[in-house]
């Protein structure tokens, strides 16, 4: 019973992706010039983006939160949420690229949506390396957060502004291509559309929290060793 | 008043340290030189607008590298322990942002002359060129100050430089590339106040972000 209690959310989580993957692609949808059945990608492509954003804000919170209470606790949080961004990336990258095959005819255009997510990528990926060149545990963590707040800020405002300020972008959500604005997303497609961004959600924190257990562990288990 | 006085003295000492080790600015000098004289042997003369200004903001990205990488690493770990016990650690960085502002500004200005000389000179808004190449350096030096710092901190710094610092130049570099172009094909100062205003919120925001941060990392 306490075995459930704590973990009610995993199995919620499970029938949610579960619904989400079946519903997703069984369901009815509107048929669109273009979109066809490549509408269907909105509920993976754009729910693991917000997984994305969601777990690399709290990577966020976490190493200013290492900054201002020195807690090695926070730095190990930070690293594992950054690495379950990059994972939500890259899928959410490469679902974009299946979806623009076949929707823009080929994998990749130069649009100033996907080059900000691009650079977004790049930019953590920097972090991962920055890690891996600092061996005083310390330091690497006080850098590591330092960076973390320094690009974060940088990158959103990026995504935020460019694309506004670029002569023109084919990416939905913008230059009046509908997307998630009020009323553009047609009502039966909400049932899969919300369960899909809480399912995403919950797989990404819950991806975190296997990867901030192990890495304490790892790091337990360096101690030891260094001691014995 | 306290802080006008610090910071006077660090950039007196920046300066001096400069001029101390020639040798380094001159390292830096013959890299664009050189940078700019493989380009003109590289395209042989054929060369249209758009690529005389994304060769240009090139060039001119990785001299400013070189030139703000030194700006932390030649500076000795054990001077900062120093420079600690007399300064704030937000005068420090503001000191080197504003040194190497106007150190890359100069060097952007020899790039263009030595440029333009090589690969001809198609700018017709000489003046608003100007300015977004000025906004431009400034901009280029407030971010990296604080990624050269972080970089100084860690092994092999150069290749981290480049990778810590591309990824977060690069919306400042996509925009001053868009308003140098529109500047080549002359325009007037209303079209690219859009730009200018772009350029003004990243670098007020870098240096924010550079004063609040970097007295986490500068004690070691």
């Amino acid at each position: 019973m306490q075995n459930f209690r704590n973990n009610w959310w995993k199995i919620a989580g499970i029938l949610l992706l579960v619904w989400v993957i079946a519903g997703g692609l069984l369901f009815d949808v509107p048929q669109l010039p273009v979109l066809h059945e490549t509408i269907r990608n909105i509920y993976y492509h754009v729910g693991m983006w917000f997984g994305m954003i969601f777990i690399l804000f709290a990577g966020l919170v976490f190493s200013i939160r290492y900054l201002l209470w020195n807690d090695p606790a926070d730095d190990v949080k930070a690293y594992a949420a950054v690495l379950v961004g990059l994972l939500f990336g890259a899928l959410g990258l490469l679902t974009g690229m299946i979806w623009a095959k076949f929707t823009w005819g080929s994998f990749w255009v130069n649009d100033p949506k996907l080059n900000g997510a691009v650079v977004g990528v790049l930019t953590y990926l920097a972090y991962v390396v920055l890690r891996g060149s600092v061996d005083d545990r310390d330091k690497k963590a006080r850098l590591a957060a330092v960076y973390n707040v320094f690009a974060f800020v940088l990158f959103f405002i990026f995504i935020m502004i460019i694309p506004r300020l670029a002569s023109a972008s084919i990416h939905p959500g913008l230059d009046g291509n509908p997307a998630l604005s009020t009323g553009d997303l047609a009502p039966e497609m909400r049932k899969v559309f919300f369960p899909a961004i809480a399912g995403w959600f919950i797989m990404a924190y819950w991806l975190f929290t296997v990867l901030y257990r192990t890495m304490r562990i790892n790091l337990k288990i360096e101690e030891i060793t260094e001691n014995s | 008043m306290k802080a006008i006085v610090e910071l006077n003295a660090l950039l007196r000492k920046e300066l001096l340290l400069e001029w101390r080790r020639q040798s380094a600015l001159g390292g830096v000098i013959l890299y664009l030189f050189s940078m700019v004289f493989l380009a003109y042997l590289a395209f042989d003369g054929r060369i249209n607008t758009e690529t005389w200004n994304a060769l240009f903001w090139l060039i001119l990205l990785f001299s400013a590298m070189n030139a703000i990488m030194k700006a932390f690493i030649q500076e000795n770990e054990r001077r900062h322990i120093y420079y600690y016990t007399m300064v704030s650690p937000t005068t420090f960085i503001n000191a080197k942002i504003i040194y190497n502002a106007v150190l890359l500004v100069c060097l952007a200005l020899l790039g263009f002359a030595v440029f333009s000389s090589f690969m001809g000179n198609p700018v017709q808004s000489l003046s608003l060129f100007l300015i977004n190449l000025l906004l431009g350096m400034v901009g280029f030096a407030s971010v990296l100050c604080l990624v050269s710092a972080i970089a100084s901190r860690a092994r092999n710094n150069f290749t981290l430089m480049a990778v810590l610092g591309f990824p977060l130049i690069l919306p400042l570099l996509l925009v001053l590339i868009r308003v140098s172009g529109q500047t080549i094909y002359g325009t007037s100062f209303s079209a690219v106040t859009p730009g200018f205003v772009t350029i003004l919120l990243l670098t007020a925001i870098a240096i924010t972000l550079s004063n609040v941060l970097f007295p986490y990392i500068w004690k070691d």
